[in-house]
């Protein structure tokens, strides 16, 4: 049998393996070891979560604290990827990238472009993303889609511990700058992940699982929702098709539509909020290029409006339920 | 100990200088046209800061520049035939036509290019400096930027870092006495920029912008003491900028006669020219044939740069990500 391992350790590898491969590769972030300048254990934390544990005792000297100095250091990161390193810098949490945006979207994401095609930046720029912490407001927030709205970057959004490790392994091979977006509740998910070293490419979506009357593009930690959805409504006779886009930028268009095109009816899924989201680029996707195949209107599964709140009586009703994918699938089918 | 200058550096300095000026002057000329697309924001008056700072460096050391960066480039060795096509929005520019003024960078000398966000550099050097470091190079890097800048919060976070990594960055306030039409005697709250090295446990200095030696010798310390392992500094070139905050700026905000009298009692092109004759380093022989080569090659750079062609709609997309 395969070798289990967890979302988080799949993270770990991936980052222990490339860089023990690549000597360019460092790993820089707020306690990504943990303990700099301290009297005790160095390597105390490994990450605020204890991804990064381990990686500064077998790479001396490239598992870099930094001080609470997000555009500090992520900008430091972008200036050494444009002299051959490849840093896998840590936000920590994504909502921090209101502090350091300029460094990502004005810098890294437009060097290529603006220096006409003589940058190269092979940064990585890590964060957690997501609900269900009881981490409130702005501890909680899905903001893939900010990101996916830049030319220039790259944005990842694994689903699972086998994806986590390869795309990871893609994005500090990647050329380009990558955002690389962990969702927090993931971290304990265990799924089969090979030893040895892969790459997962981006912009090729996974069929999750096959069906004929209803596609259901979920993103993130929503994939596990359609999953639960899809089994529910198998028990009703709907066949969901689950597409995981694994990465909104590049996105993979193709498989979206020719399965939209198959079933002639699409739910989207996301976690973040519902303007100007995935779900509504997606949807308009559908919209534009598959509409003479639509048997229903598109149905989009967002959070609502509102930041993400603290109680767990609210957060709960806050993050896309299976239960509202599977309502929303009984309505399509019978909408006519 | 900073390098001792020879008759060669001193010709050659004189010539970027020149170069520098040459070329603003002649976009403030001709963007009087209005053939010149955009924003453009002339360096001229701070010659010598650029040229100082830039004859300690060789060309894998690291700059980061600002919107008013026309300068930095030409000093740093990126080729001004390029620049100014690459500033008529022509396909032959440094950056095909697609950066403009703000965005000129040629990270084969070195330089990471203008930036049209004020304070952007900081931490970008931080991030050359830290390769440089852990692959055990000898390289510096320089951030240069504006007494505006040197609110921003990135300039702070970058110092701190630099000191915190102990990087071979040296940090190069441009305090040219105003962000904009703000003065900095109002924006800047302690008297020198150069006060605030302190705060973060590296040398801080302030020098006087206008004459070329005391910047190669200020900067020349610092970049010194940063290749031997000893950390960031602060300098603080204290100069003024000849024209607006961009060309079409009235500057009715500047005090009647102000650019008048510095152009004419402080100006760096006049202060090195007198030097280096009057003391027979230098004849004013070679340095009108300096003048003369340099407005030609000028003069050369805005017919091609008239001339070549812009980009074309097959140029829209590419260069966007290296694969997609």
């Amino acid at each position: 049998m395969a070798r289990k391992i967890t979302y988080q350790q799949a993270i770990n590898e991936a980052l222990d393996q490339e860089m023990s491969r690549d000597q360019n590769v460092i790993v820089m972030g707020e306690d990504v070891a943990g303990g700099a300048g301290s009297p005790g254990e160095q390597d105390a934390w490994g990450g605020v979560l204890g991804v990064t544990r381990g990686l500064y005792h077998k790479h001396p000297g490239r598992v870099i604290d930094t001080p609470i100095s997000e555009s500090g250091y992520v900008g430091a990161a972008v200036g050494a990827a444009c002299c051959g390193m490849r840093p896998v810098a840590e936000l920590m949490f994504v909502d921090f990238l209101g502090v350091c945006f300029d460094q990502i979207f004005n810098q890294a994401a437009k060097f290529r472009y603006m220096f006409g095609g003589k940058a190269e930046t092979p940064v990585v720029i890590r964060a957690m993303y997501g609900a269900g912490f009881r981490a409130a407001a702005q501890h909680s927030q899905c903001l893939y889609n900010v990101f996916t709205h830049i030319p220039g970057l790259k944005v990842v959004v694994p689903s699972n511990p086998y994806d986590a490790k390869g795309l990871l392994i893609q994005s500090i091979r990647d050329n380009d700058p990558v955002i690389f977006l962990e969702h927090k509740a993931l971290y304990t998910m265990e799924g089969e992940v090979p030893e040895e070293s892969y790459t997962v490419p981006f912009g090729e979506a996974a069929v999750v699982r096959e069906g004929h009357d209803i596609t259901i593009v979920a993103l993130g930690r929503m994939v596990q929702k359609a999953q639960e959805a899809a089994a529910e409504l198998q028990k009703a006779g709907i066949h969901c098709e689950i597409i995981d886009p694994r990465t909104t930028s590049p996105l993979d268009t193709d498989t979206i539509l020719e399965s939209v095109e198959k079933t002639g009816r699409l739910i989207v899924v996301d976690e973040s909020h519902p303007r100007c989201s995935m779900a509504s680029d997606i949807a308009g996707l559908a919209a534009e290029r598959a509409f003479a195949s639509l048997k229903a209107p598109i149905r989009q599964i967002t959070g609502p409006h509102a930041p993400v709140p603290f109680s767990d009586a609210l957060e709960e009703l806050y993050i896309p339920s299976a239960a509202k994918i599977v309502a929303a699938a009984k309505s399509l089918k019978e909408y006519r | 100990m900073t390098k001792q200058l020879t008759r060669d550096d001193l010709l050659k300095a004189y010539r970027t200088m020149r170069t520098i000026r040459e070329f603003e002057e002649r976009l403030h000329t001709d963007f009087a046209t209005g053939e010149i697309p955009g924003f453009v924001h002339l360096y001229a008056g701070e010659e010598a800061s650029a040229t100082g700072v830039c004859m300690n460096l060789g060309p894998d050391d690291h700059i980061a520049s600002t919107h008013r960066g026309h300068g930095h480039c030409i000093a740093k060795g990126v080729d001004p035939v390029g620049m100014m096509a690459e500033i008529w929005g022509r396909k032959t520019g440094t950056c095909k036509g697609k950066g403009g003024s703000m965005h000129i960078a040629d990270l084969s000398v070195g330089m990471l290019g203008a930036n049209g966000i004020v304070g952007g550099g900081g931490p970008l050097v931080c991030g050359t400096a830290l390769a440089a470091k852990l692959r055990g190079q000898p390289l510096v890097s320089v951030c240069f930027f504006g007494d505006g800048a040197s609110n921003q919060g990135t300039i702070f976070e970058a110092m701190n870092l630099a000191a915190v990594w102990k990087l071979p960055v040296i940090f190069l306030a441009e305090n040219n006495g105003y962000a904009e039409a703000t003065s900095s005697n109002f924006s800047v709250a302690c008297a020198n920029i150069a006060d605030r090295a302190s705060a973060f446990g590296m040398p801080g200095v302030t020098v006087d912008g206008f004459d070329f030696f005391a910047v190669y010798e200020a900067a020349g310390a610092a970049i010194e003491r940063a290749r031997q392992g000893g950390g960031p500094s602060l300098v603080e070139v204290k100069l003024s900028r000849y024209y607006g905050h961009f060309e079409g700026d009235q500057q009715t905000y500047r005090a009647p006669g102000e650019v008048q009298n510095i152009r004419e009692t402080k100006d760096c092109l006049l202060q090195f020219a007198r030097r280096v004759t009057s003391n027979g380093q230098i004849g004013q022989a070679e340095l009108d044939a300096i003048d003369a080569e340099v407005k030609a090659l000028i003069d050369a750079s805005v017919v091609k740069a008239k001339s070549d062609p812009k980009p074309g709609e097959a140029d829209l997309l590419t260069d966007v990500y290296v694969s997609y």
